[in-house]
């Protein structure tokens, strides 16, 4: 693992190669809320679709609720929050950012349009087109931002670009799941329940995948805050998955437990590969072993 | 990125006569106004500055080590590397790809700058950098700049809240004057001019060197196959690039972004079905 002298890597004084993020609390947390807003989009036309209205109801006020909040804390992060429509000045397919931007405008648009038409009872052909356009929208909202931070230097990001999509698509599902499941009567909740199981399932697994194929460079996940998030991420979700699935067809309070600590596992997740990300930038062992290794082996 | 329509200026810093005066760190301060942001002494040698970011777009490094100048000096000896860094101004740029806003641009000397009109301080070029080049800039605004509002809000904590990085000086090109830093080095240390040309000197610069016995010899950021096609400010170190706290190998990461947003689609795609999955059985 190590090069340079002494069996150290060498580095400049201990310090970071690169910079770490300048993102704030608030881009973890809209991790999480565009997750809920996309995927609760997907869930509510499925729900639609298999004719369960009341579940379809619930999920998509849900989904146009976080698509409201989303931009909010966006804005709020940016160094400059006066210039937030210039996030709307081009469209560029190599920014993450920018195709996400354009993604988020279209998706809590067409989310609020199909919830304010169904609640008015006006227009039902608009209201269709709408909720088509926030379905078809929902799953990119919901996994573009690990195209986001996978699409930087930071080591344990970049690196972990294989499986961090479908990290952040899974915490979506369960965390989608889990609010519809909570807000539901349990009656008509089977499906979001599942949900809420089947995904905290795939983010599990596909951090666990993610974790043991980065091998050193993904010991963030291991260590400091990364680490104890990641820990209650798993353990949280987990539990409450186990209780939405027994339980909580049964007992309404079982399944807002149970739903309450999915979503606050997921939120966990989110903070986890958030601050992953700074771990791995600020030790400058993460960004030149891999590459002298890199070299080396060429 | 479209190719530039000028010829391709640029940066060869030959660490071997550099000998730390900083002249070019106080020569980019005054000409580009970059603010004061804090004095403090490291006991990091002669670097007090520590790194490039907002405020520092030429940075100093010292290296105190117990390694000979030549090699015909055989294990003994002691040396003082210094290293003027700067923005590399890359071939394939990330900060220039990912920047949301188009702030960031390359102009027609092949040099990417920032326009501090249209960055809005999303910050996404600070981590996309390979060499933590780019930074925002946490001091309070410039009292001229009006209180900043969202729909009659007051929003934002009173910093600058920006990202800066070496324009290398796109004021003076378009004069036809040399870049501060390259104008006040007293060694030549730090030569401006076309990048083809420097390239050579550089080739031959290297030659003469090796020839001559220095210990680590090498030049960094010259290879146009590299993973960012090359900088634009490209370097001639005594050691391996990590003991200057540049990356060995560094990546422009949209190289791999094809890649990322199929995998990407893959799991958009699971994200639907499996939704859909969750209708399938156990409904009454």
């Amino acid at each position: 693992m190590n090069v340079g002298e002494n069996g150290a890597s060498a580095s400049y004084y201990g310090r970071p190669v690169i910079k770490p993020p300048v993102w704030k609390p608030e881009i973890p947390w809209y991790f999480w809320t565009g997750g809920i807003a996309g995927a609760s989009a997907v869930l509510g036309q499925w729900a639609r679709l298999s004719g369960n209205e009341h579940l379809a109801t619930t999920a998509s006020r849900t989904g146009a609720v976080f698509d409201a909040v989303s931009p909010l804390l966006l804005i709020s992060d940016l160094g400059r929050p006066e210039r937030f429509l210039n996030m709307l000045r081009v469209f560029k397919v190599t920014s993450p950012m920018s195709v996400g931007s354009w993604i988020l405008l279209a998706n809590s648009g067409a989310s609020t349009t199909g919830v304010v038409l169904g609640a008015i009872g006006r227009l039902p052909r608009l209201k269709r087109a709408a909720e088509a356009v926030s379905a078809a929208t929902g799953a990119p909202l919901a996994t573009y931002t690990a195209a986001l931070v996978a699409n930087t230097a930071v080591p344990v990001w970049h690196e972990g670009r294989r499986e961090l999509p479908f990290v952040f698509a899974g915490s979506a599902a369960a965390s989608a799941g889990a609010a519809a499941a909570m807000l539901a009567p349990p009656s008509s909740a089977g499906p979001a329940r599942r949900l809420a199981v089947s995904g905290a399932a795939a983010a599990n697994v596909a951090a666990a995948v993610m974790e043991r194929r980065l091998g050193f460079v993904g010991e963030p996940y291991r260590v400091g805050s990364a680490g104890r998030f990641a820990r209650l991420a798993r353990t949280a979700s987990t539990m409450g998955a186990a209780l939405l699935g027994t339980a909580g067809a049964r007992s309404r309070p079982a399944a807002v437990a149970g739903a309450a600590l999915v979503l606050g596992g997921e939120l966990a997740r989110r903070w986890s590969v958030f601050r992953a990300g700074f771990q791995s930038a600020e030790d400058p062992r993460y960004t030149v072993v891999p590459q002298r290794e890199r070299l080396t082996a060429s | 990125m479209s190719a530039p329509a000028d010829e391709r200026v640029g940066f060869f810093t030959d660490t071997s006569v550099c000998i730390g005066c900083k002249a070019c760190e106080v020569a980019c301060k005054e000409w580009n106004l970059v603010p004061e942001d804090g004095l403090e002494w490291t006991g990091d040698s002669y670097d007090n500055t520590q790194a490039l970011g907002a405020n520092t777009w030429r940075h100093v490094a010292f290296i105190e080590q117990e390694k000979p100048l030549l090699v015909e000096d055989g294990a003994d000896g002691l040396r003082w590397l210094m290293s003027s860094d700067v923005c590399k101004h890359c071939t394939h740029a990330a900060c220039l790809d990912v920047c949301p806003t188009g702030a960031l641009f390359r102009t027609e000397f092949g040099t990417v700058v920032v326009q501090e009109d249209v960055c809005n301080g999303c910050g996404y070029c600070v981590p996309a950098c390979p060499f933590g080049v780019l930074d925002r800039r946490e001091l309070p605004r410039h009292s001229d700049d009006p209180p900043p509002t969202v729909l009659g809000l007051p929003v934002g904590d009173g910093q600058d809240g920006r990202v800066w990085k070496c324009t290398l000086c796109y004021d003076r090109l378009k004069d036809g004057h040399e870049p501060a830093c390259a104008k006040a080095c007293p060694t030549d240390s730090i030569q401006f001019g076309p990048l083809d040309e420097l390239r050579e000197r550089a080739d031959r610069r290297l030659e003469k060197l090796q020839a001559d016995g220095w210990n680590g010899a090498q030049l960094y950021g010259r290879d146009p196959d590299d993973g960012i096609g090359g900088a634009g400010a490209f370097f001639l170190l005594l050691d391996e690039p990590e003991v200057y706290g540049l990356p060995p190998d560094p990546v422009v990461t949209t190289r791999d972004l094809p890649g990322l947003w199929a995998w990407t689609a893959s799991a958009a795609v699971a994200l639907v079905a499996g939704i859909g999955a969750a209708f399938l059985g156990g409904r009454a």
